[in-house]
């Protein structure tokens, strides 16, 4: 189970609702991802089309948690804007802090994001930040108080993987709140070793919502989660250098 | 009355007094949305004693798509 501030969750995989080829395909895809935390941008509205379809309007709310993000922040000011402007929906208490430093990277900037998580902190939001893959940033978030770190395996939607699973699993040893992979996963294998590195979980959008079939990414995304998360509760073998047999060496003669 | 609405200069008619008019002008009511006066968050509890005035700056904000 997947505990974030006073909420729990059967599923370990958070996804984000940006870029799907239509809502229908989105819809199912959310469903057979067997997600519980949608994450979702905040943006202008056009007041001129007051009919044009929102994917928020049609889901079932009871269903999933709501995961803000200040995505479209440079600074720390604009993010806390963004973060309370979503609160005030009455729809939600977390937020996805995120505070880009570079727009061709789009790299979070560690300054801005642990001013941010400060403040939001202060006024009682669940935080969960997007953060670098730096080991002690992330520890001063978790001592900050955040309620989740959420480091990234590589730039948003590079489909890389995790470049440094040494810096996610030194993050995930020193954690005492969950730890979820966010950004960059680009298959079921990225968001596996995740998992098997012993994250809590992991936040994806782009590996599904760009596949060529969003719906049947969705499912092999769910299935690797779990089977990432079981290979870590079950306890890999150490690896060797050469090779042990599987076959008793006892009564060889008859050969 | 002239006003700002997300960045671009709106004229409203006479009827147009509080945020819950603003809302009912452009049909959006029933829409989940966030709104913002003059860098003020306005609470729905208020829509309806939130008066405008000649040159506010709205925004009306709502959920897209996003990871």
């Amino acid at each position: 189970m997947l505990k974030i501030g006073p909420y729990e969750f059967q599923s370990r995989l958070l996804l984000g609702t940006g870029k799907y080829p239509n809502f229908d395909i989105q819809k199912e895809a959310v469903e057979v991802s067997g997600t519980e935390i949608l994450t979702f941008a905040v943006r202008r509205m056009n007041i001129f089309e007051p009919n044009q379809p929102n994917f928020l309007e049609k889901l079932d709310l009871k269903k999933y948690k709501l995961l803000p993000n200040t995505a479209g922040a440079t600074t720390a000011e604009e993010a806390v804007r963004i973060a309370r402007l979503a609160k005030a929906s009455g729809l939600c208490d977390m937020i996805k802090v995120e505070v880009i430093g570079c727009p061709k990277t789009l790299l979070p900037d560690p300054v801005e994001t642990l001013k941010a998580a400060a403040i939001l902190l202060e006024e009682g939001f669940i935080v969960l930040p997007y953060t670098s893959d730096d080991v002690i940033l992330a520890k001063r978030l978790q001592e900050l108080g955040c309620h989740a770190i959420m480091p990234g395996a590589s730039p948003i939607g590079s489909g890389q993987g995790i470049i440094n699973p040494l810096n996610i699993s030194l993050i995930i040893e020193q954690a005492t709140v969950p730890v979820i992979v966010d950004a960059g996963i680009g298959s079921p294998a990225d968001a596996a070793l995740a998992m098997e590195l012993g994250a809590d979980g992991v936040l994806l959008n782009t590996a599904v919502a760009g596949a060529k079939n969003p719906v049947k990414m969705a499912k092999a995304m769910k299935l690797a989660i779990e089977a990432g998360r079981l290979g870590y509760e079950a306890g890999r073998i150490p690896k060797k250098r050469y090779a042990t047999a599987s076959s008793p060496m006892e009564g060889m003669s008859v050969v | 009355m002239e006003i700002i609405i997300n960045g671009d200069k709106i004229l409203l008619p006479e009827s147009v007094k509080t945020v819950s008019d603003l809302l009912s002008h452009f049909q959006l009511n029933n829409k989940i949305a966030i709104v913002e006066v003059n860098l003020n968050i306005i609470n729905k509890q208020d829509y309806e004693i939130t008066t405008l005035s000649n040159g506010d700056k709205v925004e009306i904000v709502h959920f897209v798509g996003g990871g």
